[in-house]
């Protein structure tokens, strides 16, 4: 194990250390968690100070949200070491406590599991323009769906995001294909440790995406988005097609001219996901469709673009009172904007934000309530009919 | 719930292995009540005893599939009586949600069924287990169940 651990410093970097401790200054979790600090994390390991560091209950209250990264004058690979560690850490059996009692990964190692023939495509209306299983772009619809079917009741989370994303291609004169063999990016697994599932789901889904004939994927949730660009071609090669997420799309076809909207009035504020934004850079392109619509004001929260903050839990894996308060921090601050609604792509930060205001708050309901709603399903509400 | 506990030996012809949730208060009793009766029903079902059937979450039903069961039965007392006044009505919606997400993953939602079942109701119960056991002899070993384990964790 230590030499693991070894190869695992060598890797992130993690030696370049200068105990500046200017991650820990930022870290959200940081901020709320006495006990955990991602300097302490990495000096630690270097030094041999904890007995096995894989076992540390500190390294699953990571959010791997990656600001610390950003910050790191000597670009230590914070998050890389984390997911390492995890890795190891499953291999020993040793897992944190996961939401919803770890349905969401059961689900999704039955995904990886080649004996189900999965009803994926349920949420397909009629008047929606698709094409089954090959076609020049793809649109990879991830799990929004099933999220929606496990969190319509309790956070009311709704599952209409790929039915929104296709309406919002078909405007752009654009019949996206979508698959049916299409399974989980396995994001949750891959920071949860368990690579094996992880490679199972990723050897599903590219032999898929392959066998489509796509020119181009488009991706609406931020985490398929950096797992397919950067982990698949990290673990399996550089892959066949361009790759874009929906807020790029749409930038890119307002400025084509190719999508038009209708005028609506509204005042709302945006949410930089960490998948998104920091892991995938992409900042201007969301600003950029919402400056589109006319009558859209878009007020910036205090904490934007690469220094915004985290929803609180990243895998499913650390729910807790920790993350409680880093969502209701976030939203206060949202509140301050004086914005009616914060936009996000990201299901996980829209599902953790509204399961915060959900039950009681511990502090005054109204410096919290503001609603949360998918981008993707914005976007789609303003599309001009033709 | 370990794997070696629901998934088939090898080599063994194929019963089907059922998963039985049943509330301490009505189902439990109502299975006590087919026992003392002597009510006879087939013996491919397991009862795991809960306080409330509303502790079931759909996680339960997903795993116990996983690790290789071929049904799950969730058991509770009928609306209105359940002791905790309003757990079977938790329970109804959650198994509601995790129908559906049977019926998304591809095992199909008739692996799962939900009864209420009285604990004067021993007749009842030997009747639910009798007809459910038939209904998954008709769809066959749970697809999962080769090989025989679950992926740990």
């Amino acid at each position: 194990m230590a030499d693991e651990i070894k190869k695992l410093i060598k890797e992130t970097s993690a030696f370049n250390c200068v105990e500046c401790g200017k991650c820990t200054s930022v870290c959200p979790s940081a901020a709320f968690n006495p006990e955990f600090a991602p300097r302490l994390m990495v000096v630690k390991a270097l030094e041999g100070i904890e007995d096995d560091p894989v076992t540390a209950k500190n390294m699953w209250a990571c959010l791997t949200c990656e600001i610390c990264n950003g910050m790191c004058p000597y670009k230590v690979n914070y998050s890389g070491f984390v997911q390492g560690l995890r890795t190891l850490s499953f291999k020993e059996g040793k897992l944190p406590i996961c939401s919803q009692g770890g349905l969401i990964h059961t689900m999704q190692r039955l995904m990886a599991n080649e004996k189900l023939k999965q009803n994926r495509l349920g949420w397909v209306t009629d008047d929606l323009k698709i094409a089954k299983n090959k076609g020049e772009v793809v649109l990879f619809t991830g799990c929004a769906y099933q999220l929606g079917t496990v969190f319509a009741d309790k956070v009311g989370y709704e599952k209409e995001v790929p039915g929104s994303a296709v309406k919002i291609l078909n405007a752009a004169g654009i019949t996206p294909a979508v698959l049916e063999d299409e399974v989980c990016c396995g994001h949750d697994l891959l920071w949860l440790g368990d690579e094996d599932s992880f490679f199972k789901l990723m050897d599903k889904n590219v032999a898929a995406l392959k066998a489509s004939g796509a020119k181009k994927v488009i991706f609406t949730c931020p985490e398929c988005y950096r797992t397919v660009s950067i982990d698949y071609q990290d673990f399996s090669g550089d892959l066949p097609f361009e790759m874009q997420h929906i807020s790029e799309f749409v930038a890119d076809a307002v400025r084509e001219g190719k999508l038009k909207f209708n005028r609506m009035e509204k005042k709302v504020t945006y949410h930089d996901s960490c998948r998104l934004g920091r892991h995938m850079k992409v900042y201007d392109a969301p600003r950029d469709v919402l400056k589109a619509i006319e009558g859209v004001q878009l007020v910036e929260m205090e904490r934007s673009r690469d220094k915004a903050t985290c929803c609180g839990v990243n895998a499913w894996a650390n729910c807790d009172e920790i993350g409680k308060k880093i969502q209701i921090d976030r939203l206060k601050e949202a509140k301050k904007t004086g914005a009616e609604m914060m936009l996000t792509f990201c299901p996980k930060c829209e599902i953790h934000f509204s399961c915060a205001t959900h039950n009681k708050v511990p502090v005054e309901k109204s410096l919290v309530d503001i609603p949360v709603n998918d981008f993707t399903n914005f976007i789609a509400s303003a599309l001009k009919r033709s | 719930m370990s794997a070696e506990a629901v998934a088939s030996a090898p080599g063994e012809v194929w019963e089907p292995r059922i998963v039985a949730f049943c509330c301490n208060w009505c189902s439990y009793a109502g299975a006590d009540l087919a026992g003392v009766s002597r009510l006879q029903y087939p013996a491919n079902v397991r009862i795991i005893r809960v306080m409330c059937s509303g502790r079931i979450e759909p996680q339960f039903i997903l795993r116990a599939l996983e690790l290789g069961a071929d049904g799950v039965l969730v058991c509770g007392c009928h609306i209105g009586d359940c002791h905790y006044i309003a757990g079977n009505e938790e329970a109804e919606k959650r198994m509601k949600t995790t129908a559906e997400l049977l019926d998304i993953l591809g095992i199909g939602h008739d692996r799962m069924r939900l009864e209420w079942i009285s604990a004067s109701e021993g007749e009842k119960f030997a009747r639910v287990m009798t007809q459910f056991t038939d209904q998954i002899r008709k769809l066959g070993p749970n697809p999962l169940a080769e090989g025989g384990e679950g992926d740990g964790g």
